[in-house]
């Protein structure tokens, strides 16, 4: 049977590991290819790493600390940040990488996914929308952001969400930008309100806090990617760093128990 | 030494670092010439069937693949779209297969068991391989678990050539084996010890 997918996600901050809350003050956190290292001896399931300077400073890919990365990396792999073409796409998947994730150029471009789906396919496409509570006196529902929440966009993230899978995502995964950091546990409404209106897989990111968190996530909607930052990086109240995931055993129990029904 | 084919399509690099860790002589091979002295050859492969194929055939590389693996009986493992392009053809495109493992490739979303299933099927999931497959012939204990990325399956035609299948929706032949040719739909490069065990139990065949 196919198996929730259990996903250290990593962001890369001049050069470093950082962890942020609220998409805000990254907390040094490691130095990225000891990491993946670390996460390899565990056998973690998946990969996610994101650079979170690209897109805010309109550079390019680092495509030589990609490298570095994929040639580590023992498990699948998801990189994204500063991607705009589909040749970047191209060059990030020959050099050993999975899967390429965009957020912003996608949001302004959605037929950039078909141009990535065409180059390297569908299945190695990803689509990461943050997604944040409205804010303010009346406000209902979520809005869409990008740039590190600095740019908020007008429209609905489920809407946007859909349309990106039409456009050629193989994956689309929900970033909660309020539970970032957080620890408490992620949105399960936004979770359960995205998961029923797509039908490529979905993984949920922000507000992971213990394996409990990823366990209700999974009990909640089956089969989803559950990834999480700070779970897998910091340990304690006093968030000590410490990198960090679930054993072989501990991983097949929490998924047992969550699809129990 | 052995030879992953490079076509322009796939994750060569994924392969070079596996078989460097099982300090296997391996490179990659991107023309005709390059493929000389290999007594090993992997075909990688992602992305939509007829793209697969159409570069594989543009490269020049087929004829002398055909006659490695067809001639010279040299041992192949295609992966992925690259064990899909063994088949005979795809639901996916229109053009045909290598044809060197009778069978079709179908399409999730035509099968009613796994139509209504979120795709690609993506994630980890459990191979369960047939007792006597050379590829699981060692360091296997129950329930290998494989990393997959796809929306289309092998359906062999002659069930012995069947080594391992797996689960989703519908049971569907994640391995095959006919003879010296062996197709893995799963990702082994991917797969952390399960996979590696397998491609080194490809490099000892």
């Amino acid at each position: 049977m196919l198996r929730p997918r259990i996903i250290p996600c990593l962001l890369v901050h001049q050069g470093g590991l950082v962890k942020t809350q609220g998409f805000k003050e990254p907390k040094y956190v490691g130095d990225p290819i000891n990491a993946v290292r670390i996460f390899n001896e565990k056998e973690a399931d998946e990969l996610m790493v994101l650079d979170i300077d690209a897109s805010v400073n309109g550079t390019e890919p680092d495509f030589e600390l990609i490298a570095k990365l994929a040639a580590e990396c023992r498990m699948p792999l998801c990189y994204g940040g500063g991607v705009t073409t589909a040749e970047q796409a191209a060059r990030i998947v020959d050099l050993g990488v999975e899967k390429v994730a965009v957020s912003a150029a996608a949001i302004v471009d959605p037929a950039l996914l078909t141009r990535m789906a065409a180059a390297v396919g569908r299945q190695s496409v990803v689509a990461v929308l943050d997604v944040r509570k409205r804010s303010g006196l009346f406000a209902k529902g979520y809005e869409l952001v990008t740039h590190n929440a600095k740019k908020v966009h007008k429209l609905d993230p489920v809407t946007v969400a859909a349309e990106l899978q039409a456009a050629g995502a193989g994956e689309i995964v929900i970033n909660s930008v309020d539970r970032d950091g957080v620890m408490q546990g992620y949105d399960l409404e936004l979770a359960s309100h995205v998961k029923r209106v797509l039908k490529v897989p979905v993984t949920f990111l922000g507000g992971a806090g213990s394996l409990a968190d990823l366990g209700e996530l999974i009990q909640r909607l089956g089969v989803v990617g559950a990834a999480a930052g700070s779970l897998f990086v910091f340990k304690g109240k006093y968030r000590a760093v410490l990198i960090n995931y679930p054993t072989p055993a501990q991983k097949k129990q929490l998924c047992r128990d969550a699809l129990k029904r | 030494m052995i030879c992953v084919v490079d076509y322009g399509v796939g994750n060569i690099q994924a392969f070079l670092n596996v078989f460097k860790r099982l300090g296997v002589d391996a490179r990659r091979a991107d023309k005709p010439n390059a493929l000389g002295g290999a007594t090993r050859l992997v075909l990688p492969g992602v992305g939509h069937f007829d793209h697969a194929m159409q570069r594989l055939n543009d490269s020049g590389m087929r004829p002398r693949l055909e006659e490695m693996v067809l001639g010279a009986s040299v041992p192949v493992v295609g992966v992925c779209v690259g064990m899909q392009m063994l088949s005979g053809g795809s639901e996916e495109g229109e053009l045909s297969g290598l044809n060197w493992v009778p069978g079709r490739v179908r399409a999730f979303s035509n099968n009613d068991l796994s139509a209504s299933l979120p795709m690609p099927h993506m994630g980890w999931n459990e191979l369960n391989p047939n007792s006597g497959s050379k590829l699981f012939s060692q360091g296997f204990d129950d329930a290998p678990q494989f990393y997959f990325l796809h929306s289309y399956y092998f359906e062999a035609q002659d069930r012995q050539d069947v080594a391992a299948t797996a689960h989703y929706g519908l049971d569907f032949d994640a391995v095959v084996s006919r003879g010296h040719i062996h197709g893995v739909q799963c990702h082994p490069e991917k797969s952390h010890h399960w996979g590696e065990q397998l491609l080194k139990n490809f490099v000892e065949l």
